[in-house]
């Protein structure tokens, strides 16, 4: 019994330590792209500084040039030719990708073994320069739909959505005379109304669960705006001077009343895992809030 | 008496006037002449010549005038009292071009001495006729009446609120555009003047469309020009980042860069001031900056350049390395450093030392990478010379502190640190020892190195008080070696060995 207890603690250790290793691939990973994304990117700083040396480089070929000519119209003239040489450039890559694009698009025009294909017709000496351009393309796949981000929305924005304009509009309208489908289908407008219909949160999700707080902050935050000056309103002249208390004899010895706190719950701050507090938050009522919302016909109780 | 010798007496004394008005506005060139014109009291003889009936006379009046204005204030003032500016004005509308040229003239001698001279210009209603003279058709009459508003409003920010409020600007915009290459200088450097004070006549500059125009004119072959387009570009750009934005979207990168290099000293000590303006407001204009090339064209510059036409690239280069540590990254890679240090050890004025030790303390704070960039260059002992010396100026002390302390508080170099032991001040020293007790805990050969250079025995040299950050750091030094060798190399050593020698008992077999 206790000899296959140990091959059992062994197996398991064997996996986690598996488990283990496999989770540091990923996180490795993980915190490599993110540092780079959102941090700092080690690579793109050698890259920028690499250009940078590069422009430097041309700058100074092209002072030393201009300065053992000695002449400021050449600098013009140089820097007309540059915007020239840069400008064409760009046109003749521009024509290269399009050019490329449309032979990705025509690629089924390629000829086959048996049949020659129209840019490469029998009566020409050498085929057509777009053959090549053909036989070089990739066929074109479709696009696949681009994920977009979903970014998560808070509460209000939904509300605001599930007004009447949030309601799906197409292009064009439905016909008037919509021909009823055949079938044991519900009236569609019921079935519209059903599905699109607004939101009415909970009394629990409608307001935020600390909105105590919040509302303290915010009126804090008012009353500095408005207050002329932040000092706190001293109760009364002496209260800077810190003269120190002489407390009663009731108050200073060991044997002082013991507080509630310490009466009815002990507390050991070694075992906390976190350092906050529980929030005082009310449990809701979840029967209430399924008050006359159901969705069937059957459970309607109003 | 005839009529003829009755018209011969009015003749004889036209031509003596005319001849009189001639010799004292020649006698007025030279400026020892001007003392004994004035004691001789021209301007009351030259005022009612102002109203002469001859044409000729009148103008030349103006000149004579004029070029007694110009030489100094007293003057200056004595043709204000003298009640001749109304006088002026009121007959500018009126004559002919020869005598607005010289009437503008007049008003620019006085303009240009004091603002209440100029303010004195402006409360009679001067500034309304220029203008007007500014729509002219000759080109020497535009030329004169934009010098004289350039005059005037180079003082303050209200004369500039004056000229720009008689509706100077669109025109002096327009005279840019004009073919005459004086006309084009005058009217830049009279917008520059006018720009320079604050943003919103910068704005006012802007908005009469200067930018566009002054930008084309970069490249044009007269030097004097160049000058005083840079020159206006920079005192437009100077104010805030939304007009250098505007600088730098009339296209002036790169052809700035070709100005840098002029043989003109003054075309490029403007060029470095506007690549300075705009590249110190934000971090992304200085990365634009340095994206052309900026950075090497300046350096380059100030290689070229002596004295107090470097101060603008210096600067330039400070600011750009200020903003973040990859621009202080790529001034480094552009070879700013060894220029810059070559610039601190040169230069024989101060301010412009300051500037290099501010400049140089901007690159090397940001990380160990760039202290030790700075600090291979073996600037740090001269920053340190600098601190020290009686001689230099308060603002140059303290500039060079701040630069010792920022470099030295990345500094992992320990080579360069190495001197610093032996000749700095306590307050440095205890960065200096801070740096090493950082470095030597994880570096062998350092430590290796640190004993066989004598550094260490210094550290054992130096008194601190216990308790203190200097005690700490000595301490976590010494905690890097064995005891043996610590107690080797502290002071007193051979004391404590020769009286353990003392009280040897020998033993005796």
């Amino acid at each position: 019994m206790s000899s296959s207890g140990i091959y059992q603690v062994a197996y398991y250790t064997m996996m986690m330590n598996l488990y283990n290793a496999m989770a540091v691939r990923i996180q490795r990973r993980w915190r490599g792209y993110r540092v780079r994304k959102y941090l700092f990117n080690y690579y793109y700083l050698k890259e920028y500084l690499r250009v940078v040396s590069e422009t430097n480089d041309a700058i100074r070929c092209r002072r030393k040039k201009i300065a053992s000519h000695g002449n400021q119209r050449k600098a013009l003239e140089e820097f007309a030719e540059m915007k020239e040489r840069e400008e064409k450039k760009a046109n003749l890559e521009r024509e290269e990708k399009k050019r490329d694009y449309q032979a990705r698009k025509m690629h089924y025009l390629l000829s086959t073994k048996q049949i020659p294909g129209i840019y490469n017709s029998p009566f020409r000496k050498e085929p057509d320069p777009w053959e090549l351009q053909l036989q070089k393309a990739k066929p074109l796949t479709h696009q696949r739909p681009k994920v977009k981000q979903k970014y998560s929305t808070s509460l209000t924005d939904w509300l605001a959505c599930t007004s009447a304009r949030s309601f799906p509009r197409s292009e064009i309208l439905p016909p008037i005379n919509r021909k009823k489908c055949q079938g044991p289908f519900r009236d569609i407008t019921e079935v519209l109304e059903q599905r699109y219909k607004p939101l009415e949160p909970t009394l629990r999700v409608a307001e935020p669960i600390d909105e105590l707080k919040l509302a303290r902050e915010d009126l804090r935050r008012k009353e500095w705006l408005r207050n002329v000056n932040d000092n706190m309103f001293l109760p009364f002249s002496s209260y800077h001077k810190n003269e120190k208390y002489i407390p009663s004899m009731h108050l200073s010895s060991k044997y002082s009343p013991i507080s509630h706190k310490e009466q009815f719950r002990s507390e050991d701050p070694k075992k906390w895992i976190c350092d906050k507090d529980f929030q005082t938050v009310l449990p809701s009522f979840e029967l209430f809030s399924k008050y006359g919302k159901l969705y069937s016909k059957a459970g309607q109780i109003v | 008496m005839s009529q003829r010798q009755v018209l011969q007496v009015f003749e004889q004394y036209q031509k003596a006037r005319t001849q009189f008005v001639q010799m004292v506005a020649e006698l007025a060139t030279r400026p020892q002449n001007i003392e004994t014109l004035q004691n001789a009291g021209v301007m009351s003889l030259l005022r009612p010549l102002l109203l002469d009936v001859v044409p000729t006379i009148q103008q030349t009046a103006a000149l004579a005038l004029g070029r007694l204005a110009n030489y100094n204030d007293d003057l200056a003032e004595a043709v204000v009292k003298g009640d001749i500016l109304p006088q002026l004005v009121y007959s500018l509308a009126e004559q002919n071009r020869f005598y607005k040229k010289a009437a503008a003239f007049v008003l620019r001698a006085v303009g240009k001495h004091s603002p209440q001279l100029a303010q004195a210009i402006v409360d009679c209603g001067a500034l309304d006729t220029l203008v007007i003279c500014l729509e002219d058709f000759d080109p020497g009459v535009k030329e004169a009446a934009a010098w004289a508003l350039g005059y005037i409003a180079r003082h303050n920010a209200e004369l500039s609120q004056a000229v720009v409020d008689a509706g100077a600007v669109p025109l002096l915009v327009l005279c840019i555009q004009e073919p005459e290459i004086a006309l084009k200088r005058i009217a830049a450097s009279a917008l520059s003047d006018i720009a320079k004070h604050s943003p919103e006549l910068a704005q006012t500059v802007v908005d009469a469309g200067a930018v566009a125009h002054l930008a084309q004119m970069i490249l044009n072959p007269d030097a004097k020009l160049k000058h005083q387009v840079l020159s206006a570009l920079s005192q437009v750009a100077k104010h805030s980042v939304d007009l250098a934005e505007m600088v730098v979207e009339a296209e002036i990168f790169p052809v700035v860069l070709t100005c840098l290099k002029d043989k003109d000293e003054y075309v490029k000590k403007n060029a470095c001031t506007l690549i300075r303006e705009i590249a110190k407001h934000t971090p992304e204009l200085s990365q634009l900056v340095v994206n052309a090339g900026g950075a090497a064209a300046v350096i380059d510059c100030i290689g070229s350049c002596k004295g107090n036409t470097r101060l603008p690239g210096i600067m330039m280069l400070g600011y750009v390395a200020a903003h973040s540590e990859n621009l202080a990254m790529a001034v480094i890679i552009s070879k700013g450093v060894p220029q810059l240090s070559v610039c601190l050890s040169e230069e024989p004025e101060d301010h412009i030392k300051a500037a290099a030790a501010w400049a140089l303390g901007q690159i090397g704070r940001h990380t160990p990478e760039h202290a030790r960039a700075v600090a291979v260059t073996n600037t740090l002992p001269v920053l340190l010379s600098l601190y020290m010396s009686t001689e230099s100026s308060e603002d140059l002390q303290v500039k060079s502190k701040k630069a010792i302390k920022n470099i030295l508080q990345k500094c992992t170099y320990l080579p360069a640190l190495e001197p610093f032991l032996y000749d700095a001040p306590p307050n440095i020293l205890k960065h200096v020892v801070g740096q090493f007790s950082k470095v030597l805990p994880h570096d062998s050969k350092a430590r290796r190195l640190f004993v066989t250079s004598g550094g260490l025995k210094k550290v054992q040299e130096i008194k601190a008080e216990p308790g203190s950050l200097l005690q700490d750091y000595i301490n976590s030094i010494n905690n890097c070696y064995p005891e043996e060798i610590v107690r080797y190399y502290s002071p007193g050593y051979s004391d404590t060995l020769l009286q353990r020698v003392d009280s040897y008992q020998p033993l005796i077999n």
